[in-house]
């Protein structure tokens, strides 16, 4: 047989507001959180028949309890998608809902889907990070892996080793941006249309309804951040307010072969163009986005001079500096997360990729002279990744 | 109308320590229009195997909730909901018992002036209000919405409905005003008199929807968040709500007349609640709010003053409690796994029970007969009952053919029984058939498993009594037809051991059915007082009162005339019956000698097709005699009779307690819950204490 390679486009994201652990979804269940977003795709999207989906791929880091049992078929069940949907679970730590896409993408590339649901969910208030692990003793007497590597702070603090360019002051004043244009991206509407309003349960106060961000600080400024503690190291640089928090959260995105999306009168936000993943030394996770964006840039025949719209997961301030130190650009470029990033919407592990998805359509939406943007995020375990899309609002000449 | 701050000072002398608390939680829910809904979650703290119940405490919380919403001017609407899969059950029948008459018209009353908040406001304010019915709505559970001016409704809700009249009680907190004004007349009169007659039938969360309870409706994957942004939508007038229009003309009277009749045919006029709830919903037609929160006030204490109102409470707690923990059952733990199960026979009775085991079980039916032919045709009939279902779209193919190769037939004792856990004989109604077809089980049989006999009148005692483990023989006596009565009668024989039982006890539960456990005596509980009430009014037809006179005088008492009851289960059955008390009680049970005609001339019923009129080849059949008694003479003579064998019953142990007599005659005989089946009518009328010397209770 001969075998033609599809385009895939992202149709449509979503996501959960964002929540603190213990806080607002302290008692509701991970996998409601996806239930919603699967409900709330077909309801945004009712030209798509559902049976016409042909998978649903949902993240998690932690896949015990109600992240367990193959979380993306359960979901989808729970969601009352036909029973004729198959659904798996997908574990890349950070990287679980952005790995979710690039897998399913993969396959509609190939021609083995039409329309396909990925996303990722973490709830790390049920879920810390580290939970049930088991890691092999190895690892210690081979001194395969520096044990820093399994605490991601201390990963973080390693790369300020590296960089010594990229002070404490540089990090929180990033940290105060994040937050500054977050607030004013929710002031703007911006942000609010992609999320899905949840129920919350609470035993002590009953029921409520989760619209916005909890971890969201605005006002935060730099002297607020200056006297936090540096819990990963003694007069260390990485604090609660120039990193992400602990989380809970869930992202869905509709994928689809363009042509399928046009037969379906579907709204086309991007364009998929290339994507790639690398691995790093474990310690320095932080550094993983940039041989992850070298990767994918090269595979896409692109530079980066031909990216002009950035969506870099704010896991830690300094990962994002290290990454625009690398390809000389300044941290207060307005191409790079202009809607504010993780550091003030929170960092659910397995979800954040979606989320960038979700931020860079809206750029593209915006920006319709951006032809290229990325989206991409440091993974624990020393990876980055890297996703490449194309504005299909683009209406210049190809450069 | 009492002022509330008066009923909720009174209401305070009905606080019990004991009461579990429905607390009211309100939190400020911003909705997307930017509108603030104070969202009021009622949560006893209990999962959802402890429903909210509203006691007198509760009912204070709940005042507290909206008053603080009503005051609050954050808040621009109030919508009401539950805890996780339930809204609320209704009153809390415990402390409803404990107030007294003054107490019911406290808490009737502070029910109304709290609940009304939701529609009403509180005299100076009033907010746009939603009832949010996510889960089981009972009673009151069902009310506390029903004042709102908006609901919607979770459409896998298993429970909604105002089943109060079954109990004794109205729908008293604002259902029997509200809910004919909201959805009519005739679809009311269904939900609180029809359906709670009918067995206390309730509605899913889609037929409540369907009858236009709720004004919209949600699946339960995102019941609540829509909910909030439905409420959002008709609080900007984005969405807004159209409900049918009701007739107020007289399609209302009728509705109102047809719901008599119905009553009045269900419960023979002898349920005053029933009268009560077809008054509201007359008076619902032109009554005022307050009009008719009045009404439903004056008549929940006038249901509290009726002896009704006690037995159907006291029958409540009998099937909803004793029923669930059988009276001296063993430990459940001495049962023994039943993974095949053996019938002997396969008549119409061992086919019921095949069809009945393999579906409940799920274990391996063998049915065995003399012959092939006849054992082929029971299995043939599960087969066809099985597929009924099947094309009914009850049940699965592959659940279907699952159950279908379960259920065998054969003639070989040692094939089929050797590896039988379970062994219940169907065979011919003869002590000494029974104990051939045990003693020939019993040489294949392992030493462990345990016979069953469906026996409704030989001795259990006897039927073992030649077997080498006469241990294992239990009495397991089921109610025609099997798969609808839900009593069974557990009989220990002399020698039947605690394993025996406790296992015959596992199979009732596995089987969903009520078992009582009987001491081993002619006819056990439900055959021998029917027995000796069947023989009471034939007696007195053969004496000279006309039929009808004798059918009319138990309305209200059983829930079919006597001669009706001989043509459910056959003259040769209800004869047979009668005959085996007459050879074990000869002084007390009557043998008549029209039935016995009426038998031999294989006459299946005393009435015509129409069920009423005396069929002419049967009137031509009877001789009677001359002594014509009233309706009343008759059904006094037949309820001292029934009390004088119920005192003797008690008195020789073959009931563990009254209370178990009027399980069994609830579950097995439909006797009526208002009666609280029996023995509280006999003890309210004066009988028992007069026939026996005291009263039961």
């Amino acid at each position: 047989m001969t075998r033609q390679l599809r385009e895939v486009v992202f149709v449509d994201g979503v996501r959960t507001p964002f929540g603190k652990a213990k806080g607002q979804y302290a008692e509701t269940r991970a996998d409601d959180l996806v239930v919603k977003l699967i409900r709330e795709l077909t309801r945004r999207n009712p030209d798509l028949p559902p049976e016409r989906i042909d998978e649903v791929a949902i993240a998690a880091t932690t896949q015990i309890g109600d992240q367990g049992l193959t979380i993306g078929r359960t979901a989808s069940l729970l969601a009352g998608l036909p029973q004729s949907v198959p659904g798996y679970a997908i574990d890349r730590m950070c990287a679980g809902a952005m790995t979710a896409v690039t897998a399913t993408a993969g396959g509609i590339a190939f021609g083995a889907y039409d329309v396909v649901i990925a996303g990722g969910v973490e709830h790390m208030g049920r879920h810390p990070m580290g939970e049930g692990v088991d890691p092999n003793p190895r690892i210690i007497s081979e001194k395969l892996v520096d044990p820093s590597a399994l605490v991601m702070g201390n990963t973080a603090e390693n790369v300020h080793d590296r960089y010594p360019a990229i002070t404490k002051e540089r990090t929180d004043a990033f940290a105060v941006r994040s937050q500054e244009l977050a607030a004013k991206a929710y002031a703007d509407g911006k942000i609010q249309p992609d999320l899905v309003p949840v129920a919350t349960r609470s035993a002590e106060n009953g029921w409520g309804l989760a619209t916005t961000d909890e971890p969201m600080r605005p006002g935060t400024t730099t002297e607020d951040l200056a006297k936090l503690k540096t819990p990963f190291r003694p007069h260390g640089r990485v604090t609660a307010g120039n990193a992400a928090g602990i989380n809970d959260g869930a992202t869905a995105s509709l994928l689809a072969s363009e042509e399928v999306a046009k037969e379906l009168g579907l709204p086309i936000k991007m364009r998929l163009v290339s994507y790639a993943f690398a691995g790093v030394a474990p310690e320095v996770m932080a550094v993983g986005p940039i041989p992850s964006t070298e990767k994918a840039l090269a595979k896409a025949g692109l530079t980066i001079d031909d990216i002009e719209a950035f969506e870099v997961n704010e896991a830690f301030a300094i990962q994002v500096l290290a990454f625009l130190d690398h390809f000389g650009i300044d941290e207060n470029d307005d191409r790079v997360n202009p809607y504010g990033g993780a550091i003030a919407f929170g960092h659910p592990l397995a979800s954040s990729g979606v989320r960038l998805m979700i931020q860079l359509a809206r750029q593209f939406e915006e920006r319709p002279e951006v032809r290229y943007g990325l989206t991409t995020m440091c993974i624990g375990l020393g990876m980055g990744g890297t996703v490449i899309w194309e504005n299909p609002n683009w209406t210049g000449e190809s450069k | 109308m009492t002022d509330i701050n008066t009923l909720l000072a009174d209401v305070e002398k009905l606080f019990s320590d004991d009461e579990v608390v429905t607390a009211a939680k309100l939190a400020k829910v911003n909705l997307p229009s930017g509108k603030v809904l104070g969202l009021v979650t009622l949560d006893n703290g209990h999962d959802h195997t402890r429903p909210n119940t509203f006691g007198p405490k509760s009912l204070v919380e709940l005042n507290t909730a909206y008053d603080a919403a009503l005051a609050d001017p954050e808040i621009d609407a109030i919508a009401v909901t539950g805890k996780p899969f339930i809204l609320a059950a209704g009153a809390d029948l415990t402390s409803l018992q404990a107030g007294g008459a003054d107490g019911i018209r406290t808490i009737a009353e502070l029910g109304h002036a709290v609940f009304r908040k939701l529609g009403d406001g509180d005299g100076t304010t009033k907010k746009p209000s939603f009832g949010f019915i996510n889960g089981l709505a009972l009673g009151g559970g069902l009310e506390v919405a029903l004042h709102a001016d908006y609901r919607t409704i979770q459409d896998s809700v298993p429970a909604v409905g105002l089943p109060e009249v079954m109990l004794g009680l109205i729908p008293g907190w604002g259902g029997g005003y509200l809910l004919p004004n909201l959805i009519g007349p005739a679809k009311a009169a269904k939900v609180f008199i029809e359906n709670p007659l009918n067995n206390g039938k309730v509605l899913k969360g889609a037929e409540a929807y369907d009858l236009g309870i709720a004004d919209a409706m949600f699946g339960g994957a995102d019941y609540l968040e829509q909910s909030l942004l439905w409420a959002d939508k008709v609080l900007t007038g984005d969405v807004s709500v159209e409900r049918e229009p009701i007739d107020r003309g007289d399609a209302w009277d009728e509705a109102a007349k047809n719901a008599g009749f119905f009553a009045w045919a269900k419960t023979g006029d002898a349920s005053p609640a029933a009268k009560k709830a077809v008054e509201l919903l007359t008076l619902a037609k032109t009554a005022s709010r307050d009009e008719g929160f009045a009404a439903e006030d004056d008549a929940l204490v006038a249901m509290s003053k009726t002896p009704q109102l006690v037995a159907s409470l006291y029958s409540f707690d009998l099937v909803q409690k004793r029923a669930k923990r059988p009276a001296g059952a063993p430990d459940k733990a001495l049962a023994q796994k039943v993974t095949k199960v053996g019938i002997i026979g396969a008549g119409l009775m061992a086919s019921q029970f095949a069809l009945l085991f393999v579906q409940r079980l799920k274990v391996p039916v063998v049915m065995v007969d003399l012959d092939q032919d006849r054992a082929d045709k029971g299995v043939a009939y599960v087969h066809a009952e099985l597929d009924k279902k099947l094309a009914k779209g009850r049940a699965s193919q592959d659940a279907t053919n699952r159950l279908k190769a379960l259920v065998t037939s054969s003639i070989d004792y040692e094939e089929s029984f050797s590896d039988a856990d379970f062994i219940i004989e169907a065979v011919f109604e003869e002590m000494g058939v029974k104990k051939t077809v045990f003693a020939n089980a019993e040489a294949v049989a392992p030493e462990t498993a345990v016979f069953a006999t469906n026996t409704s009148s030989l001795s259990i005692t006897e039927m073992a009594a030649d077997l080498k483990n006469p241990e294992r023989v239990v009495g397991f006596h089921f109610f025609n037809p099997v798969a609808v009565m839900p009593l069974l009668e557990i009989i220990r024989g002399e020698k039947t051991s605690d394993a025996a039982l406790a296992t015959a006890f596992s199979v009732s539960k596995s089987l969903k059915k009520t078992s009582i456990l009987v001491k081993d005596s002619p006819s056990f509980i439900v055959n021998r007082l029917l027995g000796r009430f069947m023989g009471e009014v034939s007696k007195v037809a053969d004496e000279g009162t006309p039929v009808d006179v004798v059918e009319a005088a138990f309305a209200g008492v059983a829930p079919m005339g006597p001669f009706a009851l001989i043509g459910l289960v056959g003259p040769a059955i209800a004869y047979h019956n009668n005959e085996t008390l007459a050879k074990a009680f000869p002084d007390r049970f009557y043998l008549s000698e029209n039935l016995h005609r009426v038998v031999e001339a294989k006459k299946s019923s005393f009435f015509g097709p129409d069920g009423r009129t005396l069929d002419p080849e049967v009137e031509a059949l009877l001789v009677t005699g001359d002594v014509v008694k009233t309706a009343e003479e008759t059904r006094r003579q037949a309820l001292e009779a029934i009390a004088d064998e119920i005192g003797r019953m008690l008195e020789e142990g073959v009931a563990q307690a009254a209370e178990d007599i009027d399980l069994a005659m609830i579950t097995g005989a439909g006797f009526q819950f208002w009666n609280g089946g029996i023995t509280r009518l006999l003890d309210r009328e004066g009988i028992s204490e007069k026939v026996t010397g005291k009263k039961f209770h």
